[in-house]
Parts: C-alpha cells; structure tokens; sequence
C-alpha cells in the first residue's frame, strides 16, 4: 500500500485533530509501541539493555522535557542536569524519609519538587532572555552541584554525595533485571509522551509556542507571560526531574552528584538541537542519536583504522565523537534548526507524493 | 449613507507620549463611537502605530488616560484591554511564524479556554471538548476570510496579502467589540485590498464590532471610514467626517508638505 491519505477524508474536527491524523502512521506508530513492549523483551540481551536501550528512554523522556521549554517555549536553559539532580535526590529523600512510600510515588514527588524548582530558577526568564537566561540557569546547576555534594541532609549524610537504593519493587513486581528495568522505564516514556503531544496540541502549547515565537502579539491576544513561561518551566522541569530519579533509581541504583553535572545539561540540549527543537518525535530522534552515536564509534572507528593499518585509541574515539558532536551541532544550527525530525517529516511529504512528484 | 452609531465607548483624554526625546504624541484626545469605523491618518511616522499602541496598552503614555465604556485606565496594558475586548493587527505582521494557520487562529481563543493544564495533558472530557468547540468558531473565522485552502500550512510560507488575513482572522477569532487595525492594506494589490476592504465592512455590519483603522490609501481611507483623525507630527490636526477632512487646511498643507 503507498503511503498517502487519500479517501481518508474527515467528517470530524475531533477526527482532525487526532494526533496521528494519517492511518498509516497510526498503525505503524501502534506496532513500533508493540514490538517495543513485547518483542525488544523476547529479542534483545543484557548488555543491549543496559547499555543502550535504558539510557535512552530516560533520556528521551528528559529531553523531552527540555524541548518542551526549549523548542516549544523559547527558553533556553543549562539546567537540565541540575532538574535531573534535584528530581533523583528529593526522590531519594522521600523514599528513605517516609516509610513504604509506594515506588511511583517517591518518583512522581521527585518530579514534582523538581518542578518548584524550576518555577523558582525560571522567574528570570521574566525579565532576561538569551544570553543572560542561559546564565541564570547555569546557576542552577552549579546552586545543585553545591548542596548535593555540601548538604549531608540532602544525601542522608553519605559521603562525597553519593547515596544508592535498592529492592526496588511495584505492586509485588521487582524491578531488578534488566528486562524489568526496560519495560518499567518504557511505560514511564510512554505515558509522559503522550501527556507531552496533548499539552503541545491544546491550549496550552499553543500558549508557549506563541510566546516563543512572538511574544508581543501574544500578549496582545491575552496571553499571560508569567503564566505561559513558569508554566513552560515547571512542566519541563518535572519531567526532566522524573527522568533523573529514574536515571538514579533505575539505571544507576546508586549514584554521586557528578551524575548529573553541566556535561548532561549540555547533552540534553545538543540532544533537542540535533533531533528537532519543537518536536515531540525530534526528541526521541536526538536521544536516539546521542546514546547510539558514541557506541557507534567506538565499534566503527577502530575496525576502520584497522583497515588502513592506523590503531585508533580510546582516548582518539572519544576525541572523534566530540568533534563529530561539534560538527553536528553547527550543520543543524545553520543547515536545519528542526533537526532530524524536519528531515524525517521532509522525506515524508515526499513519500506522500511518490512515485509522482508533481 | 444611514448608519447609526451609539454611544463613545472609547475616549481617549490628552495623551501624550515620548520616546526619549522624540515626541510620538502630544495632548491627543478624540472619541470612537460604538459600531463606527474611525479612521486615523497622517503621514510616515506621525504617531498613528503609537496611538493603537498606548489604545491597547503595548506602551504606556507619560500623560491622558483612556476611558473605556465608561472606566477609566491611567495604565492600560494588553491583558486588560485584551480582557476588555479589544483585538487588534499588527502593521509588521506579528504572526507566530512557526505555527500553523489555524493553530495562529486558535490562539486568537485563548482568553475563552475554561480548562486547566492537567486536563489538557489527559485530553479528557471537558479539555478535548473545549478544544473541538473552538476548533468550530476557529472553522467560521476560516470560512469568513475565505482561506480553507490554506488551513494546515505554517504562517511563514504563505505570501504576504494572506498572511495579513490570517492576522485579521487570529484578531477576529477573539470576538472583540473594538478591533485596531493597522495598515491592513499596506503592500496588498488592488484586488487584495478590495478583499480586505470587504471583509472590514463585514466585520463592521454582521458583528457591529468597532474599528480603528489606519490607512495610507486615502481612497480606501474616505470611502470606508465614518469619522477620520488626522495627525501630524504627533499633534492631532484633523477630525472629523471624510469630506470635513478633506477641506480642512490644515489638513492639505500638511499633506502637500509630507509629499515634499
Ligand atoms: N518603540 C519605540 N521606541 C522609540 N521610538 C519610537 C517607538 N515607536 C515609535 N517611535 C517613534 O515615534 C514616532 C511615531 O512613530 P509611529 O507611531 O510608528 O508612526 P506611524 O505609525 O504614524 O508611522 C516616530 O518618530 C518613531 O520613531
Ligand atoms: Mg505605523
């Protein structure tokens, strides 16, 4: 069957307004979700788990999160990090602190104090923007970098910050092996990125679109400022801090502050850049890229200077992937500011019109 | 022509307001009266974009005050005027380029959503009937305006004349009972501009909104405006209806010098 919408005709707005208007993409959207929760189980090993697949829903699932506020709302942050540390350390709080705290709640509670949070560290962004927000939310990362590691309150008094959990388990389920660990952290992705695509299809999205893109006009039609960017702020910062207390619960179990330093910040935001600022999908894509990428090299690299007779170090590799980074970064920049998510909607629109195209 | 306007339901007393040391305007007062089409004229820079401005609260002039159905506002800003029923277009056009044209439409609705962020993030009941609701009003704005064609296609890739619709629209879509226009027509073809001078009328005699409009084409100025203010240099020198302005002297030579 060609891909095309033809004879799909709406007789609906609710039918318009679904979020995979196409039954194509529907469907396959649909499977994709279904291999992803029955077949990657029965398919994929350990190290697969570990290595690949669990970092890149937590990851995908922060940097949604910071494209919220970065590619739907306009705002810049250097924070992420910083929301991912005070997400895994309140969640570590409440799951020592009250006694048979449900699992999900000690997470959930970590999201949300991590949304105050970022309420808190966005009240600049009323006033400053650009250069000067980026700075404001570099400080948050230092402000968490400082009392993780200084605040023994903060850390039950562990040493150097770095506190662990264990027998984690759900309703009876232990979440220890790997497996677990994987289809856990996917209903958390998947669950959040659909809350994501129906805040950015509603009101609300449209309210931090319009700021982001012209925020004169969208006072002018009554849209509030205040609301619209601390709302952008506290969204994003919790499901940035959700993402850290599964980062910390889940995927390290135990864990020091260096966990979530300015590196991650950075990385969260070359993730959104590289997949697509302002796309749910360009989210996935970039966390997608970002995990893969280094591994990728690291296979690729060495087999290719084995070919011409050159070895290649580690360190070398590691140099090659920030280059590759950097230059990543500079193409998307200037060359295509929608990332991976334009170039996969691009080819789209031309799948839509093969094999005619005119 | 016969028409019938009510009362004043927006006056503005003595307002002056200065950037620095340029004078945008200085002691202006005039009325606007409901249902009428009141038109402000005057050449480059004379201070018509700054008085929409100080109208809808984007800049705060230093002296006057607008009264407002009979509430007076030393301070205006754009929520309460938006709050107040007061929608306006933008002389630059200030469309949210990375958003469809019904998503820019839709925000136009924004003040009429009940429905908080956690029932739009679940979609649920009230929050997605809500939306359909709007979605219907959005739908008549887009039949009004005529731009079906171009529903789902972003804002920055249509030309100019329909972007300067699709402003009018996201206005319209507010329902306000005063629209400021600013230059609606400027950079339009003839045939465009006869559209927009159409749906202007239409907006004026089916909804009775209340319009503000500034124009440079003194054609359209004087076939379509009621009563007209002319300023100059940031002083009002002219007010009254077409033809009273047309024979005002002051009004000529200032015209003539502009062209200078
Ligand atoms: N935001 C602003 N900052 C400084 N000066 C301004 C600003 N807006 C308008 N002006 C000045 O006020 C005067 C009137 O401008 P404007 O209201 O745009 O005129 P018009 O719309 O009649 O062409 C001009 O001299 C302009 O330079
Ligand atoms: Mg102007």
């Amino acid at each position: 069957m060609l891909y095309r919408e033809n004879g799909q005709f709406k007789t609906s707005y609710a039918a318009d307004q679904q979020i995979f208007p196409i039954a194509q993409d529907r469907w396959a959207i649909l499977a994709i979700v279904a291999f992803a929760f029955v077949g990657v189980p029965l398919l994929v090993d350990e190290y697969l788990f570990r290595a690949i697949l669990i970092p890149f829903l937590i990851l995908a699932l922060a940097a949604l999160g910071v494209n919220i506020l970065v590619g739907f709302c306009g705002q810049i942050t250097l924070g992420a990090g910083a929301f991912m540390a005070v997400g895994a350390y309140a969640a570590y709080n409440f799951h020592i602190r009250i006694e048979d705290l449900p699992l999900l709640m000690s997470l959930l509670l970590g999201g949300l104090t991590s949304a105050v949070v970022g309420i808190f560290f966005g009240i600049p962004s009323l006033r400053v923007r650009g250069l000067y927000l980026a700075v404001a939310t570099l400080a948050a990362q230092f402000f968490t970098d400082w009392v993780f590691l200084r605040v023994p309150w903060f850390t039950d008094n562990a040493a150097s910050g770095s506190v662990s959990v264990s027998n984690l388990r759900i309703m009876g389920w232990q979440i220890d092996t790997p497996v677990s660990k994987y289809l856990f952290c996917l209903a958390f992705l998947t669950i959040f990125a659909l809350l994501a695509k129906n805040m950015t299809r509603c009101a609300i999205g449209r309210q931090w679109m319009a700021i982001r893109d012209m925020d004169v006009a969208a006072e002018v039609i009554g849209i509030r400022p205040l609301f619209a960017k601390l709302s952008a702020f506290a969204v994003s910062s919790f499901f940035v801090g959700t993402a850290g207390a599964l980062w910390g619960f889940i995927h390290l179990a135990s864990w020091e502050p260096a966990a979530f330093s300015v590196d991650r910040s950075f990385q969260l935001l070359f993730m959104v850049i590289i997949g697509g600022l302002g796309s749910i999908m360009g989210s996935f894509f970039g966390a997608a890229f970002i995990v893969i990428l280094p591994i990728a090299l690291n296979q690729f690299l060495p087999a290719l200077g084995g070919l011409f007779g050159v070895s290649i170090s580690t360190a070398g590799v590691s140099h090659a992937e920030l280059i590759t980074f950097g230059a990543l970064i500079i193409f998307f920049l200037i060359k295509e500011p929608h990332g991976i998510a334009r170039l996969w909607s691009t080819g789209k629109e031309k799948l839509r019109l093969w094999p005619f195209p005119h | 022509m016969n028409r019938q306007f009510g009362e004043a339901i927006l006056d503005l007393k003595n307002v002056s307001l200065v950037f620095g040391g340029v004078k945008a305007l200085t002691d202006i007062s005039f009325d606007v009266r409901e249902h009428e089409i009141r038109a402000i004229i005057g050449p480059n820079g004379a201070g018509k974009s700054s008085m929409l401005n100080v109208i809808n609260g984007v800049y705060r002039p230093q002296q006057g005050e607008i009264i407002l159905r009979g509430r007076h506002f030393a301070r205006m800003n754009p929520y309460k005027a938006a709050k107040a029923g007061i929608s306006r277009t933008f002389q630059n056009i200030a469309l949210f380029k990375g958003m469809s044209v019904i998503d820019n439409i839709m925000t136009g609705r924004n003040l009429k959503i009940g429905t908080n962020l956690l029932l739009q993030a679940i979609w649920w009941g009230p929050a997605r009937r809500e939306e359909l609701a709007h979605r219907a009003k959005v739908e008549e704005v887009i039949d009004f305006l005529e731009i079906q064609h171009i529903r789902k296609t972003p804002v920055g890739r249509l030309p100019y004349g329909l972007q300067k619709r699709v402003d009018l629209g996201r206005a319209l879509a507010m329902e306000p009972s005063i629209l400021l226009l600013d230059e609606p027509m400027a950079g339009m073809n003839v045939e465009e501009k006869q559209d927009m001078c159409r749906f202007i009328l239409d907006v004026n005699d089916q909804f009775g909104t209340t319009i503000v409009l500034i124009e440079h084409d003194m054609g359209v100025v004087m076939d379509i405006s009621d009563r007209v203010v002319v300023l100059d240099y940031g002083r009002k020198i002219g007010d009254g209806t077409p033809d009273e302005v047309r024979a005002d002297p002051e009004v000529i030579s200032a015209y003539l010098g502009a062209s200078h």
